[in-house]
């Protein structure tokens, strides 16, 4: 079964992470390639992104004719997608703990941040007999 | 002599190959993981080359040299690497130069069955064996098994190589199992056929046609089983069960892709070829005597597919085969069905009551099932108010994309009906 694991990080946080120290900032990619790395050795690897920085994000909507008409993020969101990763696992359980570990992530001085992340199943093409 | 084949009898001739070379090579070399590496290179070489030089006279013992070849090259190269570490004395002996091996050198019939079963191997997880089985009994390439599954190739690849480490690790030697030992292990092996039938006939939907048929598939590796096995019961009520279910396909989904429920398909469209082979393989297997889950579902599929209509459904029938089913392998989903075949035989309130002890069953709580079932017969009571607000649980809940329209578009629909009755002549 494959799930999607979101990490959101609040508004405040991007600005933060840029005032990281260098080494810190290493410590979380290579915890990052290391996780991803591992879930490819054990399998269950789908995919995963890193977002850019919300400054740069778009909101679309379809105007008239369908153009698109672009405006700035929403002022009144607080928390923005930073990545995502999505793995085939065999259970719903086996899911959370993936999760549990891309949470601790280490951040300033190698502490873990702790970072909520949303799991969610993706739903599938496919369907049984109906009753 | 050599012919020219084009890709899909090259594919069809290899895949039935397949189990046979790795069989032969692993007796040889007495290494599963590594032989499974080799067949399936031989296995890539030939689809390039076959097609284009034409179909060697024994291709079987040209997969079997080829895959010998890189087995040999593998140890050189292993006992090279061993040399320039530590310079151990060469271990002559442990290699199989490529020539000894004739083309046509003994074939054991077996040889598939004891790949089946190391494969079904109880240590895996259910994904693990079942790419692990598509590959090594299926003759499958990784890529081909990577797109059936919507994972990328090397996930898969990895996927594959643990599942061959932790049977390494088991270490179970490449023999057939004792007879006692096989009847306990067969149900693992037909569970994981099954699996894949299911995959396969689940993900029929919708599926892009490049994806690989794992209901076929499943299909062809059960019927190979019951060649080798061909007294089991349970082997040919599997097998049933398949064709008896996948006869249905084509009218399972209308022209948009929906969902389209037993009672509404157009029966025409059912394949008569499967069901008449289902058929006569159930009869048979039932005149064995001993009665098991796969027999008594595939003797279900078999009365379904009996009825001309709908409504010429032998449901007191069906009943008597879920009472049966019960015993034998009781559980929450053949609950659900039972109750389905109690309302129909003697009304919905029978049926809805079968539903109540459910309601605390941890393994269903949150299934959607549980809601459909109760929906579908709340609907066939009358109380279409209750029934609607079950639908929309059921789509709530479920993962399933075609089943969740299915089901908000019947609960939609049956809203309209309920609040407009006197249009309900007109609504489908």
């Amino acid at each position: 079964m494959k799930h999607i694991l979101m990490m959101n990080i609040p508004k405040a946080g991007y600005g933060v992470f840029g005032a990281w120290s260098p080494n810190d900032i290493a410590a979380n990619l290579a915890f990052m390639k290391n996780l991803n790395k591992a879930l490819g050795d054990s399998g269950e690897f789908v995919g995963a992104e890193g977002l850019a920085m919300p400054d740069q994000a778009q909101i679309v909507r379809a105007g008239k004719d369908g153009v698109p008409v672009t405006d700035g993020v929403f002022p009144e969101s607080k928390e923005f997608l930073a990545g995502y990763l999505i793995v085939d696992v065999e259970s719903s359980k086996r899911a959370d703990e993936v999760a549990a570990i891309w949470s601790s992530a280490p951040g300033p001085g190698g502490l873990p941040l702790n970072m909520p992340i949303e799991v969610r199943q993706v739903m599938t093409g496919g369907a049984g007999e109906l009753p | 002599m050599k012919g020219t084949l084009p890709d899909a009898e090259t594919e069809h001739l290899l895949r039935e190959l397949a189990p046979q070379v790795l069989g032969a090579v692993v007796r040889r070399f007495r290494d599963f993981a590594a032989a499974e590496d080799a067949v399936q290179e031989a296995m890539l070489a030939a689809f390039t080359q076959w097609p284009k030089q034409g179909v060697p006279q024994n291709p079987r013992g040209w997969l079997i040299q080829v895959a010998s070849r890189r087995m040999t090259d593998q140890v050189r190269s292993e006992i090279a690497r061993r040399e320039r570490e530590t310079a151990v004395v060469r271990d002559a002996e442990t290699i199989v130069l490529a020539d000894e091996i004739e083309p046509g050198m003994d074939m054991d019939p077996n040889d598939t069955l004891i790949l089946l079963f190391m494969c079904c191997h109880p240590a895996l997880t259910s994904s693990s064996t079942i790419a692990l089985t598509l590959r090594a009994v299926g003759g499958l390439t990784t890529a081909e098994i990577a797109n059936a599954f919507l994972v990328p190739e090397a996930t898969m690849a990895q996927r594959i190589s643990r599942a061959k480490q932790s049977i390494k690790a088991s270490g179970v030697p490449f023999s057939l199992l004792a007879p006692g030992e096989r009847a306990e292990r067969l149900p693992a092996v037909l569970h994981v056929l099954y699996l894949i039938f299911n995959e396969g006939y689940a993900s029929s939907i919708g599926a892009h046609l490049q994806r690989l048929d794992l209901a076929r598939e499943a299909i062809r590796l059960t019927r190979c089983v019951k060649n080798l096995l061909p007294d089991d019961a349970e082997v040919s009520g599997l097998l049933a069960l398949m064709l008896l279910t996948d006869a249905r396909r084509a009218a399972r989904t209308g022209p948009g892709e929906e969902l389209i429920p037993l009672d509404k398909q157009d029966r025409s469209l059912w394949d008569c070829t499967q069901i008449s082979e289902g058929t006569e393989l159930l009869d048979t297997a039932l005149s064995k005597g001993s009665v098991g889950l796969y027999q008594l579902q595939a003797a279900i599929a078999a009365v379904h597919d009996e009825a001309a209509r709908a409504e010429d459904t032998d449901w007191p029938q069906i009943l008597a085969l879920y009472e049966l089913l019960k015993r034998v392998s009781p559980g929450p989903m053949v609950t659900l069905n039972h109750a389905i075949a109690t309302a129909m035989v003697h009304g919905p309130s029978k049926g809805l009551e079968l539903l109540k002890p459910l309601d605390g069953d941890n393994r269903l709580v949150e299934h959607h099932r549980l809601n459909a079932v109760r929906a579908h017969l709340l609907e066939m009571l009358g109380d279409h108010e209750t029934a609607v607000r079950h639908y929309r649980i059921a789509a709530s809940r479920t993962t399933s994309i075609p089943e969740q329209n299915y089901l908000m578009a019947h609960a939609a629909r049956l809203e309209e009906s309920h609040n407009c009755p006197e249009e309900k002549t007109t609504t489908p």
